[in-house]
């Protein structure tokens, strides 16, 4: 982008114009399409020096980095859409390993013919999100794909964090006797974004639990608990998260169904449509692993956060070569939860 | 959920556990079928056998419409996406199950059949009305609990004279599927049968008078949630002690003995018997099966598009048949969780979330391991 | 495939139809397969049809029957 002021051009219609091929050419629409929608909106010093490349300020600390694609569907949601998804998605990511965010990239795929007026709204909704979060937006792409090749938009976000010292959780590091921690209740995102693709209607709407948690985070490194692992369920659900972390771990897993909270509607939709919720996506929740004897203490700093008011534990890492993920059920007898067949919930992350 | 968690409450499953363990003769054994897919699920789903007694045995029954399907119905369908160029219209258990030349319908839609997934019949009508240029043909399977709703879109296209619109009838019926069980030569020893929820509010409690009488089996009805099983089991463990064999009714709440008169009749209006019917597991049986009527032919998918049934084995190590039958268990099936898994299954017990060797899998194959 | 729920109707539609609600969920579904069904009835809900109506006293009595206490062997 050039910062010699230039000779009248006329403004983006963002009410009713439409992405262009040309705004993916690397010319002047582009040019302007970055300028006076993303650069506009993201305004930060970093995406300011208008270079291919930001460069960013020394960090004292290990580098956490992570990436994520967004291929949601529908792009508005109840509760979100696909911008403040990527947002949210990949500062999680970062958080999960304990680490600060502070710098995200983001880049969009655009279909031709996609709303001018669609795309301002996402990227107000990233810019917002953003702005919550504590991150910048510092660089960034636009490539735009012919009409019927895309469909809308594709995000993709890449972040970067910092590690403070003495800070280690890993897949890996969960041990028999760990108890195991959920940040609140199940399956509100992948359900939201289902119930409004199956047209099912509701008295209060579900709501996607998209929330940035590195908030929630901090307050559990603070307070001084010897914490081994944390996940967020996102695609896949609890279910996903436990048997791959049983699997990295070399362990088995024991939980308490009627432990594990679920919103009332949320559980009746899941009813409806003959979903299991432990299988259903999450995009503000966290899965925390910690030593026994800290778990109540983890517990009570998660209910003081406001993204962890409805926080359980929800069992225990135990000894199983097989890797097993065990549920005693409501009723009393036990059942495996096992890894997710197939395809369970398409484009809801 | 009122009606739905009552049912599933932790405390009445030990109460109903510690009836059960009181009343079960210990010097008896107690093999019960249950016959609805269903049922089976809910079994291994909420792990009802840690909360019976060793000598109190279910056995999985034949009650899982797609498992019955045989191969041959599936490749009709998929002919019919593939060659004829029709959307077709199912609901998304039939999706996976494996059949000839590698294909299932999911292979086949992703090979450009356009095949559509659907929750309700409506779906399948309201696909017909939007595309007046192709045909669409919706894959009928179920047992009597299904059956009503595909009479229905059938009165439905005719009313509205659709001229794009077919059905590929697969439904069947359950006290036939019930008899064969029990008229298998050397086949599993069944000392009562849990009847299915749903099919009997529609054919009532009546049909399965016959296995009382006849065969001298009690039947006890059991509603869809955990504790209805339960019950039952405590129920049937209670005839057998007494030494009854009689058709009981723990469904209070949605069966009676006539059962649904008119979803009974519209199903009379649409369809009629076929003379028999190819199910995996149980062979051909007579009167098991129904087809459209002659005054709905526009609608049969057989007719319209001339597709013959054509017979195809299972896979050479697929235990699905004994399965259905009862008589081998999904651990004992060779393939069982090393070649046939839900991700790659090689038969339909597999596929189908009410299927023996699903169910097991997804929810209670620890219990071998952890031995 | 089985899968029913039972649900409360909460609003009569035209042409047969009618709305239903478990939890907060809403749906409209068809009443074609049953007759005399009101608003506050509950009614089994399977693949988009009413199949049968709920009889709540023994709904009821057959909760009051798990909660009994068994004869001894």
């Amino acid at each position: 982008m050039s910062k010699i002021k230039q000779s009248y051009v006329k403004p983006l219609d963002l009410k009713h114009g439409r992405v262009e091929m040309s705004h993916g050419a690397g010319g002047r629409a582009m040019a302007q399409l970055i300028s006076e929608l993303f650069a506009a909106k993201f305004d930060n010093e970093y995406l300011a020096q208008g270079n291919d490349g930001a460069v960013l300020p020394t960090v004292s600390g290990r580098l956490v980095m992570s990436c994520d694609a967004h291929v949601v569907s529908p792009l508005f949601f109840a509760g979100g859409d696909i911008g403040c998804l990527s947002v949210h998605g990949t500062v999680n990511d970062v958080a999960m390993m304990g680490a600060r965010p502070l710098y995200l990239a983001a880049s969009f795929i655009l279909e031709e013919g996609f709303p001018l007026a669609d795309l301002k709204r996402i990227v107000e909704s990233i810019a917002h999100a953003a702005k919550k979060a504590g991150v910048n937006i510092v660089t960034g792409d636009t490539k735009v794909v012919e009409r019927g090749k895309g469909d809308g938009v594709f995000i993709t976000t890449s972040g970067v964090g910092v590690l403070r010292d003495g800070i280690s959780l890993s897949g890996d590091a969960a041990r028999p006797g760990d108890k195991i921690l959920l940040s609140g209740t199940l399956g509100d995102h992948g359900m939201a974004i289902l119930s409004q693709r199956e047209g099912l209607s509701f008295d209060a709407p579900i709501v996607s639990d998209s929330a940035p948690l590195h908030g929630l985070v901090a307050a559990m490194l603070d307070c001084g608990a010897e914490l081994r692992v944390l996940r967020d369920p996102t695609r896949g659900g609890l279910a996903t998260t436990l048997n791959e972390i049983a699997q990295q771990s070399g362990v088995g897993m024991s939980l308490q169904e009627s432990s594990i909270p679920v919103n009332p509607t949320v559980a009746a939709a899941c009813e409806f449509l003959g979903l299991d919720p432990l299988y259903v996506a999450n995009e503000g929740k966290l899965v925390a692993i910690c030593a026994a004897h800290d778990a109540n203490k983890l517990l009570a700093v998660m209910h003081a956060h406001p993204q962890g008011s409805r926080a359980a534990i929800i069992g225990e890492v135990i000894q199983d070569t097989h890797g097993f993920v065990q549920m005693t059920t409501k009723l009393g007898g036990r059942r495996i939860v096992d890894w997710l067949t197939g395809e369970q919930l398409p484009r809801i992350c | 959920m009122k009606y739905v968690d009552e049912f599933r409450d932790g405390e009445l499953a030990k109460n109903i556990a510690i009836n059960i363990a009181r009343e079960a003769n210990p010097q008896l054994t107690y093999r019960l079928m249950e016959f609805c897919g269903g049922h089976t699920h809910a079994i291994s789903r909420y792990g009802i056998a840690d909360l019976l007694p060793s000598n109190v045995r279910m056995i999985h029954g034949p009650g899982c419409p797609v498992c019955v399907l045989p191969i041959g119905r599936i490749d009709q369908a998929i002919h019919l996406a593939m060659e004829q160029n029709v959307i077709l219209c199912t609901y998304a258990d039939t999706m996976r199950v494996p059949a000839s030349n590698d294909l299932t319908l999911m292979r086949a839609k992703a090979n450009g059949a356009d095949v559509r997934m659907i929750y309700s019949t409506q779906d399948a009508l309201q696909i017909a009305r939007d595309n007046p240029q192709r045909e669409v043909v919706f894959l009928a399977i179920g047992f009597e609990t299904t059956t009503p709703p595909t009479a229905v879109a059938v009165k439905q296209a005719a009313l509205e004279g659709l001229k794009n619109f077919s059905v590929l009838c697969n439904h069947v019926l359950t006290p036939a599927a019930m008899h064969a069980i029990l008229n298998v030569e050397g086949g599993v020893q069944l000392d009562g049968f849990v009847g299915p929820a749903h099919v009997s509010t529609v054919i009532g409690s009546q049909p399965y008078e016959v296995f009382a009488r006849e065969y001298k089996k009690p039947v006890v009805i059991a509603g869809f949630e955990p504790l209805d099983v339960m019950q039952s089991i405590l129920m049937l463990v209670r005839q057998i002690n007494e030494g009854r064999a009689e058709v009981e009714n723990e469904f209070t709440r949605a069966v009676t003995r006539e059962g649904n008169r008119k979803a009974q009749g519209l199903v009379a209006e649409v369809f009629e018997l076929r003379a028999d019917f190819e199910w995996r597991g149980l062979g051909t049986l007579p009167d098991s099966a129904l087809r459209l009527r002659p005054e709905f032919a526009a609608f049969d998918a057989e007719q319209r598009f001339g597709i013959d049934y054509v017979a195809v084995a299972d896979h050479k190590a697929c235990e699905c048949g004994a399965i259905l039958r009862g008589e081998k268990r999904p651990q004992e099936c060779k393939i069982f969780g090393t070649v046939c898994t839900p991700q790659n299954p090689i038969g339909s017990c597999m596929v189908s979330s009410e299927g023996a060797c699903a169910a097991h899998y997804t929810y209670g194959r620890f219990r071998e391991a952890i031995q | 495939m089985c899968l029913a729920i039972p649900s409360l109707v909460v609003e009569l539609l035209p042409n047969d139809m009618a709305r239903i609600d478990l939890d907060g969920v809403r749906k409209d579904i068809s009443l074609s397969l049953v007759e005399g069904v009101a608003v506050g009835d509950y009614v089994i809900v399977h693949v988009g049809f009413a199949l049968q109506r709920l009889d709540p006293d023994e709904a009821a009595e057959t909760l009051a029957l798990f909660a009994e206490l068994g004869k001894t062997a």
